[in-house]
Order: structure tokens, then C-alpha cells, then sequence
């Protein structure tokens, strides 16, 4: 990624006056931009910690330019997904994660490739972040067989390396993720959990049950809730008696993280990580959101929240414009170069899309594969007794 | 499941050469339908869906309830709900998102009408509703519970099975929770993959102590709801969400009830019978007539409406009456 941004500003520096597209890219050399500069960040409440996340944190351009990519990836692949879906090409169930970018970005950036992350349905965004491409996501939510999961998963069921899904029962996830950590902690090898959740989810019996273990057997497990202020349609205070989801580990740490920050969420991150890291046991991290699509696609998102809201965040809180306008005051990017990473990265959705929508669907024969993992074949009764499939693996 | 053949077929069998079977080999019935099913499954295009054909097929407008009114099933269901707020002091109903009118608006303006502390919103709990109904229950008062899709009712099976079935017969009668009523909307709808699509009976059915109701459409549907809710057993009442919408009858607007544990015989026949529940008898109410219209064979269609107890009478009469026994 960083050759990219190096080869990207190099360009930027050798080009003087030439137009591209409707955009005059105007001489900038390197020396012109600040390479690193320091953010104050918001202070994080704590529960059952004497000391929490720095208040400052240092940012490189580098850094800020990945941010900023991964981010506006995100942005632009949900919002494709929603175009999609609105034109039938995306059947079934589609949860969009726009507007929480931050939390996605900003846990990726302080965990290590080799750290577990396990989450629930709003998966695309760290589908992303594990790893997998635009192109494998978008495919995958077509139901081609191009898609991560080979088609057969769609939008609730994508995995990759160190990235368990993808979970459509509220909650289940939970109770996984502290047995991965369990896992972790048996085999000495230094990793995390990270377990995500929602604010609906948190009221689950299953998740006071992971908590409890994680905390009995000191499990290298950072359970984070992703509060985004709606349970589907209800609101946090008609649903919990405490909305202080960071302290409802009672026992268990917790931190309450600005979820819009992505600097802010970083640091959190890195923080909770080192806590599980050094055997200190689990942790939660509260990271407080918000998402500016309804629950689902089938959910217009205005019924138990006004308009006024929604648009209110997206113009004074968005985690993308806060980054955008951090770097830009600090010199550290131009309004240009922000302006070439989106065409970049419109570019790369579009030809995602025409992947997505042009590969071919998964073979009938692929119905009833992986159903066990077996070495003969099975047969499987298919939609009537005398119709049989066959179920390999 | 009931032993039913789904057919994908769309309007495109009259086409299709079909052998006229007469009645008794079983084998070149079957695999007549094989050849059947095969023949629209071949070369399967990229996004043309086959899945979710379904078609309903009303019921004759029934007399005996007094007026009815044009009602599609979530506003029969709606109406066996008011119904029951309005005769029966202590009836509660609660679930998630159930205040607003739930996600199939099933209980669409009975908060306003009853007041908020008879409909009300529980949390995100499956496990907690249920064990909170059973408590209200067994209290005295009327309670109907709504889990949101029949797919979520696992970490409630427990309750279910280990606490609402077996209260009476654990406290030798001396306490029981035969008010509670537990809703879930049920069964496929196409799109609705591994978790809204579930039709998990058949786990319930090995639950003594437990009655478990499907109903076939918006009559059915009010009819057995209410003999659910009056009913002194605990009662899991499966509504099949595709027909939400697309089920449209005229409902009586008056209370009433089906007896539970009692199948009824929609098409007499002589050569098969064919047994089903909630969506599947539109379904097999098709094949039987494909069947005579093609294949000359007589089916009987019994749509067994509670799986647990079952009316083992009905269904084994039928069958013995067609191997020729007594």
C-alpha cells in the first residue's frame, strides 16, 4: 500500500499543469506536505481501568492516505451494494455499514493480520479490512461463484483467513469469539480475539455468558460493541436498562471510544490489544457510531429516526470528512489527491461491479457440497423424495 | 416434514409428454414426477428464479361465524389479537418490536386501542421472552409472546421445552402455563436463506406437554390462533410468512375457534393420500389436481393443522380405507 501512496505522490510531483479529467493537478512536490503531525483525541470513559488511551496520537501522511482509502472503499462499496440491491441484482438480505467505516479502519490498524476477528451480520466492512477484495465481496453478495464464500454465503456469510464472518443470529457470535480466544491463549501464540457485537445484541443472554468465562479464564478475548444507537428499529434507551455498554462487563474493563474517530478508535484498539496481549485478560470496548442506512435494505432507516438526524451526523460527524479535514488543515494531503483516490477508487467498484455481475452463478453441483466433511459422497433429498442431489466435500 | 412433491414447474406441463399411469405402481409414479421435476431443471440460466412458486387457494367464505370481512392473514391474526385484548382482561402481548406493529404488522394498533402495559416491546431476548411469558403464565395471566422469526426461537428452546412442557406434569398439576401462546412467523419464502426461512415443528413435535398449530390461511389462521390462546395447554403457533400478504379471505370479524388436534380432509380421494401443513397445501392442493388432470390418480388432500397431537385418527383411517382395511 505505501509504494502505492509513494508512487501515486512521485507522479503527483513530476506532472506540472497537466489536466486530468477536469482537474488541473497542479505542481505539489513532497516537501510541501507535512509527513506527520500530532491529533488531540477525544478522552475514552473508562470502567474498572486506572489509566486509559493517550489523549494524543500521531498520524504520518502515509497512514492518513491509507485511512482515507480504506474508508472511502468501504463508503463506495456500500453504496454500490445499496445500488445493486435496489436493482435486484443483490437478493436476499444486505445490512450496509456506511457511516461506521471508522470502527473497521480504525480496529484493523492496531491489530496484526494474525489477530482473530469475528463479528455479526454488518460484515462488509471488515470483510474488507481482513482482507478480502471489492471485487470477492461484491461477487459474493451477487451470488456468483466468484464470491468469497463461493457464492453460496451472501452478504451475512463471508469469511477469510483469521476472519470468522459473518454471523445472521444476533449474538451467537459472542460465545465463538471467546472460545478463538480460549483457542489463542492454549496455544501461546500471542493473538487476539477481537469480538464484535451491536447495541441489540448486547442485551443477549449468550453474551453475559462469554463474559463471564472470558473473565474467569483471563482469555485474550477484546469484546467490542459497535453501538449505533438503533437495535433494528429501537432506539438504546427503549431497549436497555443501562446504555453504558462499556460497563456492562461489571467485572470486565471497559473503554467508551468516539467510534467516529478513526484515530480515536486506534488508539483505543491498541490499548485494549495490549491489555489482552500482556495476559491481563478480556476487555470491552464500547465504540460508539452510527449508520446512516436503516438496519437492512428493507429497512428505510426514517420510521424511528427523523432525517434531520441522519443528516446532521453525516455533515458535523462523518468519519471520513473528520479525517479529510484533519489532513487538509494540517497540510498533510491536497483537495486534488483526495479528489484522485476517488476516482481511483470508483474505478475499482466499477470494475468489482462488472465482475460481480457478469461472473457466472455457482454450478447446481455445488448445491449440496460441504454440507459434512466426509469422504464418500452423500446423497442428499432434494426439493422431493425422488429427486436426490449429491453432497461432496 | 410431510411427504410432499414440489413442482417447479410454471405453466409449461401441458407441453411436457407425460405417460398416463394408472393407479398402483408406485415406482413409475415416482419416477414419472422424477422426470417431470428434471425436465425444468436442466440447463439452469443465471437469474431467472424457479423457487417460491406458490399460489394460494382460498378457502369457501365460511357461514357458520357470522359476518366476515376481506382479511389477508397478518390483519387475521391482528384481529384474533383484538379479539383477545378486548375479552379478556389480562391478556398481554409482547415481543420485539411488536409496539409499532411488528415487522409483519401483525399487531398493528393495538397498543394505541389497549394501552402500553398490555403491548409492549421486550429487548433483544428470545430466551428471555419466553421464560418471561411462562412466568406470566403461570401467574394467571393470558400471555402471547411473538418471537420475531421461528428461525430465532433456539435459545428459547429450553424454555420451551425444558420449562413450559413439562410444568403441569412436574407439579402434578398444581401449576401450570397453558396461557401461554407463543407466535413466530414460519416457514420459506425464497429469499429468505438459512435464517428466515426455517420451519423448525418438527423439533417441537417430540415435546409432550407442548401443542404445536400451523394454520393454512386467514381463517384457519384466526380460528385456531384463538383456540391456541384459549386453550389451557402452552402452544407454539406457527404463521407461514409468505402468505402474510398473498393469503387473502374473507374472515369472520367475530371471535371463534377450530378445534386443535383435528385434521381436516380437503379433497377426498382414493388412490394417495397426501399430507401437509401450513404452505405446503396449496401446494399438494396442485398436485392433486395435476395428478388427476395427468396421471388419473385420486388423491386425498389432508391438511393435518396441529402437529402436536396429531390426529392420527384422520390420517390413518384415510390410509387404511385406501389399502382396503377396515
Amino acid at each position: 500500500m505505501t509504494s502505492v501512496w509513494r508512487f501515486v505522490s512521485n507522479a503527483l510531483c513530476r506532472i506540472t499543469g497537466r489536466k486530468v479529467g477536469s482537474t488541473v493537478v497542479v505542481s505539489n512536490s513532497l516537501n510541501e506536505f507535512t509527513t506527520r503531525a500530532s491529533f488531540d483525541i477525544k478522552k475514552c470513559d473508562l470502567h474498572g481501568l486506572e489509566a486509559g488511551p493517550p489523549l494524543k496520537t500521531e498520524l504520518s501522511r502515509d497512514e492518513g492516505l491509507r485511512f482515507y482509502r480504506t474508508m472511502q472503499v468501504m463508503r463506495r462499496m456500500e453504496l454500490k451494494a445499496d445500488q445493486l440491491y435496489k436493482q435486484k441484482i443483490i437478493r436476499g438480505f444486505c445490512h450496509l455499514y456506511d457511516g461506521q467505516e471508522a470502527c473497521a479502519a480504525g480496529v484493523e490498524a492496531a491489530i496484526d493480520p494474525s489477530d482473530h476477528l469475528i463479528t455479526a451480520y454488518r460484515a462488509h466492512g471488515y470483510t474488507y479490512t481482513r482482507g478480502v477484495s471489492v471485487r470477492e465481496i461484491l461477487a459474493e453478495l451477487t451470488g456468483r461463484r466468484g464470491g468469497v464464500a463461493k457464492g453460496k454465503g451472501g452478504s451475512m456469510h463471508m469469511y477469510a483467513p483469521n476472519f470468522y464472518g459473518g454471523n445472521g443470529i444476533v449474538g451467537a457470535q459472542v460465545p465463538l469469539g471467546a472460545g478463538i480466544a480460549l483457542a489463542c491463549k492454549y496455544q501461546g501464540n500471542n493473538q487476539i480475539c477481537v469480538t464484535l457485537y451491536g447495541d441489540g445484541a448486547a442485551n443477549q443472554g449468550q453474551i453475559f455468558e462469554a463474559f463471564n468465562m472470558a473473565a474467569l479464564w483471563k482469555l485474550p478475548c477484546l469484546f467490542i460493541c459497535e453501538n449505533n444507537k438503533y437495535g433494528m428499529g429501537t432506539s438504546v434507551e427503549r431497549a436497555s436498562a443501562s446504555t453504558d455498554y462499556y460497563k456492562r462487563g461489571h467485572f470486565m474493563p471497559g473503554i467508551r471510544v468516539d467510534g467516529m474517530d478513526v484515530l480515536c478508535v486506534r488508539e483505543a484498539t491498541k490499548f485494549a490489544a495490549d491489555h489482552c496481549r500482556t495476559g491481563k485478560g478480556p476487555i470491552i470496548m464500547e465504540l460508539q457510531t452510527y449508520r446512516y442506512h436503516g438496519h437492512s435494505m428493507s429497512d428505510p432507516g426514517v420510521s424511528y429516526r427523523t432525517r434531520e438526524e441522519i443528516q446532521e451526523v453525516r455533515s458535523k460527524n462523518d468519519p471520513i470528512s473528520l479525517l479529510k479535514e484533519r489532513m487538509l488543515s494540517s497540510n498533510m494531503a491536497s483537495v486534488e489527491e483526495f479528489k484522485e483516490i476517488d476516482i481511483e477508487i470508483r474505478k475499482e467498484v466499477e470494475d468489482a461491479t462488472q465482475f460481480a455481475t457478469s461472473d457466472s452463478e455457482p454450478p447446481l453441483e455445488e448445491l449440496c457440497n460441504h454440507i459434512f466433511s466426509n469422504n464418500p459422497p452423500l446423497q442428499v433429498r432434494g426439493t422431493h423424495p425422488w429427486a436426490k442431489l449429491k453432497s461432496s466435500s | 416434514m410431510a411427504a410432499a412433491a414440489r413442482f417447479l414447474i410454471r405453466g409449461a406441463n401441458s407441453k411436457l409428454p407425460i405417460a398416463v399411469v394408472g393407479s398402483g405402481a408406485h415406482c413409475s409414479f415416482g419416477s414419472t414426477f422424477l422426470k417431470l421435476s428434471l425436465n425444468c431443471n436442466s440447463g439452469i440460466k443465471t437469474q431467472r428464479r424457479h423457487a417460491a412458486h406458490f399460489t394460494f387457494q382460498p378457502d369457501p367464505v365460511p357461514t357458520q361465524f357470522g359476518p366476515t370481512q376481506k382479511m389477508n392473514l397478518f390483519q387475521s391474526v391482528t384481529s384474533a389479537l383484538d379479539n383477545t385484548l378486548a375479552n379478556d382482561p389480562t391478556a398481554v402481548i409482547f415481543g420485539e418490536d411488536v409496539a409499532f406493529g411488528g415487522v409483519f404488522r401483525c399487531t398493528v394498533g393495538l397498543r394505541d386501542k389497549y394501552g402500553k402495559d398490555r403491548v409492549f416491546n421486550t429487548p433483544l431476548c428470545e430466551q428471555g421472552i419466553v421464560g418471561f411469558g411462562i412466568g406470566v403464565a403461570v401467574a394467571g395471566a393470558t400471555a402471547i409472546a411473538e418471537i420475531q422469526f421461528a428461525d430465532y426461537i433456539f435459545p428459547a428452546f429450553d424454555q420451551i421445552v425444558n420449562e413450559a412442557a413439562k410444568y403441569r406434569y412436574r407439579s402434578g398439576d398444581l401449576f401450570d402455563c397453558g396461557n401461554l401462546t407463543i407466535r413466530a412467523p414460519w416457514g420459506c419464502v425464497g429469499h429468505g436463506s438459512l435464517y428466515h426461512s426455517q420451519s423448525p415443528e418438527a423439533f417441537f413435535a417430540h415435546a409432550p406437554g407442548l401443542k404445536v398449530v400451523i394454520p393454512r390461511g386467514p381463517v384457519q389462521a384466526k380460528g385456531l390462533l384463538l383456540s391456541c390462546i384459549a386453550d389451557k395447554n402452552p402452544c407454539i403457533f406457527f404463521e407461514p410468512k409468505i402468505m402474510y400478504r398473498a393469503a387473502v379471505e374473507q374472515v369472520p370479524v367475530e371471535s371463534y375457534t377450530i378445534p386443535l388436534s383435528q385434521a381436516e380432509v380437503l379433497q377426498e380421494g382414493s388412490d394417495v393420500t397426501l399430507v401437509a401443513w401450513g404452505t405446503q397445501v396449496h401446494v399438494l392442493r396442485e398436485v392433486a389436481n395435476l395428478a388427476q388432470e395427468k396421471l388419473g390418480v385420486s388423491c386425498e388432500l389432508i391438511d393435518l393443522q396441529t402437529i402436536l397431537p396429531w390426529d392420527v385418527e384422520t390420517v390413518c383411517k384415510k390410509w387404511s380405507n385406501e389399502l382396503g382395511g377396515g
